[in-house]
């Protein structure tokens, strides 16, 4: 099999799952996994269709499965999350808070703010990658919204007092 | 024109929203691709090629592969192993990683010891391995890693997410230390975890490459290139 068209959608796999997980590690372990996922998978791959939507479709997955492994629990200590972000030439303080008000989005509707603002999916892909009804997309969609809007206005300066996070460890 | 409505200050704000969350990891979309995970391509596809062949052979020979998943005798059924074990392995991630973390920081904190670096010292190897497989409930053995240059230093017992682990330390000539790290891994339901790949930890305080195997996680830590920690996980797996 040509790995090359797989191998070029990586690097919008890794930033969607560091984005969904807050973490460096557990997003490159998710993106492992989907690749060997997808790899082991190929056959099922319709010729001509979207490879990043059905990439995206696989990594939902896996990462439904692991948090229902964990029992839905944050994967992610939030300090170690914060560390992370500290990307140079960045605005580290709004990068922190936008990861830490992600965080404390419920799960399914993170995912569909990140599907359609990262990586620009139509409402009908999100609704495939998701396999959830288009109707479902656009309400989860518009709460994720608002509910991120709420935290942001709403949130502490980095360093501040932190909201409860729930921990793994 | 009209006066602007709630809409569309909504519409400026999702703007200005999407615009923020598109800045996050922005710098991972730049980023040289991992070599991990473009080895992960790479071997996932080939052990797909290697595990149809096996189908074509017969079924029954796959699932003699299974069964008698212990007679590793070349590299090639690594791949055989990871490509059967694929679908079961998906959801061990975060238990395994959590105890690949642990070893990771166990090697950090104890392997720099001068004078402390482990409880019992390799002299004591048969006393070492009682205790120690007595705690963990699991007879435990002790790779000898010496045709890869590396001799036992010792071991120790330490606290683990669900109970006793073990620690065992070797060292080669120049003082160079890797740790195996051992011991029961269980999901939060007490079920025991599925099987896993080898799977390499990049980091985080020290690379790692890690393994579940009937209930057990194993995890080799050390400061050591890619290829070399392989090699000697691959040792250690063969010998266990």
């Amino acid at each position: 099999m040509n790995t090359a068209p797989i191998v070029a959608c990586i690097p919008a796999l890794r930033r969607y799952a560091r984005a969904l997980t807050g973490d460096a590690w557990t997003a490159d372990d998710l993106v492992q996994d989907t690749l060997e996922r997808a790899c082991a998978k190929w056959s099922l791959w319709r010729a001509g269709s979207d490879l990043r939507a059905w990439l995206f479709t696989i990594m939902h997955n896996v990462w439904v499965n692991q948090l229902r492994q964990a029992g839905g629990r944050t994967l992610v200590d939030i300090d170690d999350a914060a560390h992370d972000l500290q990307a140079p030439g960045t605005e580290p303080d709004l990068l922190i808070d936008l990861q830490r008000c992600l965080l404390q989005l419920p799960a399914e509707q993170r995912a569909v703010l990140l599907l359609a603002a990262l990586e620009d999916f139509a409402y009908q892909d999100i609704a495939k990658v998701l396999d959830i009804p288009i109707g479902t997309v656009m309400s989860r969609l518009s709460r994720a919204r608002a509910r991120l809007a709420e935290l942001m206005e709403g949130g502490q300066p980095a360093g501040g007092t932190r909201p409860a996070l729930r921990r793994l460890k | 024109m009209s006066a602007p409505t709630d809409s569309d200050d909504d519409a400026l704000r999702w703007a200005a929203q999407r615009e923020a969350l598109r800045g996050l990891h922005r710098d991972v979309l730049h980023e040289p691709v991992p070599e991990h995970l473009l080895e992960a391509v790479e071997q996932a596809s080939n052990q797909r090629a290697w595990s149809r062949r096996w189908m074509q052979a017969g079924a029954l020979a796959a699932s003699v592969l299974v069964a008698f998943g212990a007679g590793w005798v070349g590299h090639g059924q690594w791949n055989a192993r990871s490509a059967i074990g694929i679908q079961a392995a998906r959801a061990t991630a975060p238990v395994a990683l959590a105890f690949a973390h642990d070893a990771a920081v166990a090697h950090a904190v104890y392997s720099p010891e001068k004078r402390h670096p482990v409880e019992v010292a390799a002299a004591e190897q048969q006393h070492l391995v009682q205790w120690l497989s007595r705690r963990l409930d699991k007879p435990l053995k002790v790779p000898d890693l010496g045709a890869q240059g590396y001799s036992l230093v010792g071991g120790r017992l330490l606290p683990g997410a669900a109970g006793a682990r073990a620690q065992f330390m070797f060292e080669d000539g120049a003082g160079q230390r890797v740790t195996l790290y051992i011991g029961a891994l269980a999901d939060r339901n007490g079920a025991s975890t599925q099987e896993t790949a080898f799977r390499f930890a990049s980091g985080d305080p020290v690379p790692s490459f890690y393994w579940v195997d009937q209930g057990f996680g194993y995890a080799l830590a050390g400061k050591l290139p890619r290829e070399k920690l392989l090699a000697l996980a691959d040792a250690v797996y063969k010998q266990l």
